[in-house]
């Protein structure tokens, strides 16, 4: 008797020790390998630094953002800007306003709107996507019939230029910040409805789906409790992408004349748009908010490429 | 072929007529109505009563939207609040630089993309790999125009290499026959013109192209990967074959076959990139005409506009479909 | 002197950062000309992983290589790159599991089948298109030169294998080595072509070295047979000797979960437990024994080595082995076991 004890206790321990733990969840081990990706750590740093920014900021800022404190020495100067000092960290922008304040106000609106907008396109397309691929799964001519109709009025966002998608929102609601969120959201609807339909379809001709179906368990069920939550992975994805570009695209709005037309709350694609008239004379101007973009939008990149390599079945070994 | 071009074309029919009816609505739905956005904001209440009365808006809604298609269909876009020519003429005459300017993007972006993705992937976790990755990355993040700005700055400002500005020097007087200026000089055999439209295009092309060059460098580098552990490409190697059909024949055939796709998708950023990019240059295309009209909110324009660019995208595609086609056998038969 | 000799193979997989895992450790065997040699085991075992070391397609970093295999007198491990490239395809070929997915989609048949021959044998153009067509009629598929002009998914499961098979064969290799070549395939699919395989054996002289798992296969076609368990060989046999008395008992437990004809009714089979997951490393014993009914305490005291417990040319590595009179009883042992 104690000899076989003995036996199963030492093949326990050496089979424990060469064999490593499997079994966990994909989210589960996503998350572990997340945790040992580069990327994703420094795209994370970056996210809660400029959170963090965003919250924080107006209380940091040394001065007003929205006074000309400084106005009659920069109209004394006439073209020569002020450039970074002991005062003024970031220098004066063009009506005397401290730089340095300005970009620690403007994170929390930049990241105002890339968040609404990114949520407005995500919510939309998905609703959409959803319904698209839900209707195709459960099947029959009608499910047919609205997923063609969803899918041209897609192609139909798709076929417009994202900008000009943009622009045409904006000519109807008029210039305002909401207006900047929506037309930055309307522009993403299509990616993430044909990802959540496209991830659906896949989903739904998969084997365990099959199964599902085999077992008697009711499409509907099937649809709402099975395919959709295991579709939303590259959506998610997606969102931490579209943050990224959101971001960058209220930018790119705000230089045609479209963004917030109060140009004195402090937001960095505003703030990157106007300092464009005078990049000859103070380029800096321009670099802060640039960079303040730049470094915001790789860190959503980041994470989100992050994610979907780890997500990804494909790159798993 | 014909067949599948042919449906495409049918396909292409609906998403047109849907995208009348939203200008249509859109039209409508601007501040002070479709007369407003024809004649402008500031238009007096005569000539908008006049224009109203022209447009038939008295009559129901329909009939309005089947004369508006009309129009469409016949190819008049309205005329343009700014210059008081049809906009269709005004389109007409800046397309060649928009398309000049296109072209040489994505001519840029494929030619550096591809080789660098290919290389990267083989090469992995190897600097040649983290310059491509994070160059690729640093290229999605860089808002356009600013990229722009700065290359102007740096390369045209402080170092004199390139114009700052325009498709053309002052003192060169290039005979017109096509619109492409660099084509022009080829053709008239005025190489002083192509070179002087080269060095123009340089630096907004340059610009241009980085959304592109990154997407492709991505695109090719995580296609190769994936090809690079097929089955097939295993059985190439296996049959002895040197590294050069292994490469060209099993790798890089396959592995381009969604970077095509990839740069179809991407014509429709490319226009919206034109816009930012041709009015930083001031380059005189349809994107800092348009730049324009969004500043003199000049409504007909905008649609013409928008109507061009959706035929553009879609012409576009469906040649990407017909080449993807040509190039997998497998979509052929189905 | 046979045509291929492995001697102590190893193969290592070093990834930096982790431990390294070994795949395959102190396998030998040989294969002479005209002879088929079975590597059995199920997936996960290294029998793949050898052949890919023996053909020279595994990656270079990452992998380390040990032991020797000995081609007609060329070192196979040591070989550099552009060696190698020569040798494959001309001597050595391979034919691999899933014909689909190792054939390339975008690229017709005929083109697949014609580069070896103008890489190998200098043919071009024409000459090289009729040869391809021979090729393929000789591996039996009809209507060849139509077939050279078709993709890859225009080709039915079995004609497909049929056109990897020419490929092997275009350069008349000296050895050949297939992986799985049947497992994708339909049964009746697969009789014809392990005829075909049999066919080439026995008139071209080609050493075959057949890895699988079915054990079908191999009563069918091998004249020598390896056992492959946790990359170790661990039971070397002739064909007949084999089945007649397994004697390691994971060779015994692979044959007695295979449900037999001439059983008595009512028999149980009796599956071997566990999956290749539930095992130790060599290092530390033998790696069947959590999954053995056998096994001892003395099964966990270093690597058991490779004996000829009963019969010459019989090797087996096991310290308790099956004995053929003690079959019977320990088969009676599983029964009171389970």
């Amino acid at each position: 008797m104690s000899t076989k004890t003995d036996k199963i206790d030492r093949l326990a321990e050496l089979t424990a020790r060469s064999e490593t733990s499997t079994g966990a969840s994909l989210w589960v081990e996503a998350f572990r390998r997340l945790r040992s990706s580069k990327m994703a750590i420094i795209g994370a740093c970056v996210i809660a630094l400029f959170v963090v920014l965003a919250i924080v900021g107006p209380w940091l800022a040394p001065y007003s953002a929205e006074a000309q404190t400084w106005r009659n020495e920069v109209f004394r100067n006439q073209g020569i800007f002020v450039g970074p000092r002991a005062d003024n960290w970031f220098g004066l922008d063009h009506l005397g306003r401290d730089e340095f304040s300005r970009f620690l106000v403007g994170a929390r609106q930049t990241l105002l709107v890339g968040v609404v907008a990114t949520l407005l396109g995500f919510t939309v397309g998905a609703l959409l996507g959803g319904l698209s691929g839900a209707a195709l799964t459960l099947g029959g001519r009608i499910g047919r019939r609205v997923d063609t109709v969803v899918m041209r009025f897609i192609d139909m966002m798709l076929a417009l230029p994202s900008l000009l998608l943009a622009v045409s929102v904006a000519a109807v609601l008029g210039q305002s910040l909401t207006t900047v969120m929506i037309a930055v959201g309307v522009v993403q609807i299509p990616i993430f409805a044909r990802l959540l339909r496209g991830a659906m379809l896949a989903q739904g001709g998969s084997d365990y789906v099959l199964a599902a179906r085999a077992l008697g368990v009711r499409r509907r069920r099937i649809v709402f409790s099975q395919i959709l939550p295991n579709s939303l992975s590259p959506v998610i994805v997606q969102a931490t992408l579209c943050l990224a570009t959101a971001i960058i695209e209220a930018a790119a709005l705000s230089y045609l004349g479209l963004g917030n037309p109060d140009p004195a709350v402090p937001e960095w694609g505003v703030m990157l748009a106007q300092s464009q008239e005078f990049f000859d004379a103070a380029p800096m101007l321009a670099v802060y908010p640039a960079l303040g973009i730049i470094i915001t939008a790789l860190g959503f990149t980041l994470l989100g490429e992050a994610m979907r390599e780890a997500l990804d079945p494909k790159l798993r070994s | 072929m014909l067949r599948l071009v042919i449906r495409r074309l049918l396909q292409l029919i609906p998403t047109l007529f849907g995208l009348s009816v939203l200008l249509f609505l859109w039209l409508n739905k601007l501040p002070g109505g479709p007369a407003a956005a024809m004649l402008g904001e500031r238009a007096t209440p005569e000539a908008k009563a006049r224009v109203e009365a022209a447009l038939g808006l008295d009559q129901p809604v329909w009939v309005q939207y089947g004369r508006f298609l009309g129009r469409l269909l016949r190819g008049d876009l309205g005329t343009s609040s700014q210059t008081g020519q049809p906009v269709v003429d005004e389109l007409l005459l800046r397309f060649p630089a928009t398309v000049e300017l296109g072209v040489s993007a994505i001519l840029i972006a494929i030619v550096v993309g591809i080789p660098l993705g290919y290389f990267a992937a083989r090469r992995r976790g190897s600097w040649l790999d983290v310059t491509a990755v994070s160059g690729s990355l640093l290229g999605i993040c860089i808002p356009v125009f600013f990229l722009a700005f700065l290359l102007r700055m740096v390369f045209s400002v402080h170092l004199g290499w390139f114009p700052a500005f325009g498709r053309q020097s002052t003192g060169i007087n290039a005979t017109e026959v096509t619109g492409f200026f660099v084509l022009d000089g080829i053709l008239t055999g005025e190489f002083d013109a192509a070179w002087d439209a080269i060095n123009h295009l340089v630096l907004p092309a340059l610009a241009l192209s980085s959304i592109p060059l990154a997407i492709i460098v991505r695109m090719t580098r995580a296609s190769v990967l994936e090809v690079l552990g097929e089955d097939y490409v295993r059985t190439a190697e296996s049959k002895g074959l040197s590294n050069s059909v292994v490469r060209l024949r099993h790798v890089l055939r396959n592995a381009l076959l969604p970077v095509v796709t990839a740069i179809g998708l991407l014509t429709g950023g490319l226009l919206s990139g034109a816009v930012l990019t041709e009015s930083v240059f001031s380059f005189g295309g349809i994107g800092s005409f348009l730049k324009t009209a969004i500043d003199a909110r000049d409504y007909p324009v905008l649609v013409g506009f928008i109507m061009f660019i959706a035929m553009t995208y879609v012409v576009i595609n469906l040649i990407v479909d017909v080449a993807y086609s040509v190039i997998d056998p497998r979509v052929r038969v189905h | 002197m046979p045509l291929l000799s492995v001697d102590e193979l190893s193969i290592t997989f070093t990834a930096r950062g982790r431990r390294d895992v070994s795949a395959v450790s102190g396998v030998s065997f040989d294969v002479d000309q005209g002879q088929v040699v079975g590597l059995v085991g199920e997936s996960g075992c290294g029998k793949s992983v050898t052949s890919l070391a023996l053909m020279g397609l595994l990656p270079k970093r990452g992998v380390r290589l040990g032991g020797r295999a000995d081609f007609d007198g060329t070192e196979l491990l040591s070989l550099s790159r552009d060696k190698m490239r020569d040798m494959r395809g001309r001597q050595l070929a391979m034919i691999f599991q899933d014909p689909l997915s190792s054939l390339n989609p975008v690229v017709p048949i005929g083109v697949q089948v014609t580069e070896i021959l103008k890489r190998h044998r200098g043919m071009k153009g024409e000459a090289a298109r009729k040869e391809a067509a021979s090729l393929l009629d000789r591996v039996g598929i009809p209507d060849p030169t139509r077939r050279l002009k078709e993709y890859p998914h225009q080709l039915s499961g079995g004609m497909r294998q049929r056109a990897l098979i020419a490929m092997a064969v275009a350069c008349a290799p000296r050895l050949l080595i297939a992986d799985e070549p049947t497992t994708a395939l339909d049964v009746t699919i697969q009789a014809q072509i392990l005829e075909l395989l049999k066919e080439l054996v026995d008139q071209e002289g080609t050493g075959l070295l057949m890895i699988t798992h079915d054990l079908g296969v191999v009563a069918g076609l091998c004249d020598q047979v390896n056992v492959l368990y946790a990359g170790r060989v661990v039971e070397s046999a002739e064909r007949r000797p084999l089945f007649a008395a397994p004697t390691h008992p994971y060779s015994h437990g692979l044959l007695g979960s295979i449900p037999r004809l001439d059983a008595p009714r009512g028999e149980r089979l009796s599956p071997i437990r566990g999956s290749i997951n539930d095992r130790i490393a060599w290092s530390d014993g033998c790696a069947f024994a959590p999954r053995c009914d056998f096994y001892t305490m003395e099964c966990l005291t270093g690597t058991p080595q490779l004996t000829e417990p009963h019969a010459a040319g019989h090797r087996v590595r096991c310290v308790n082995p099956v004995l053929p009179d003690a079959a019977g009883a320990a088969a009676d042992r599983t029964e009171a076991g389970a």
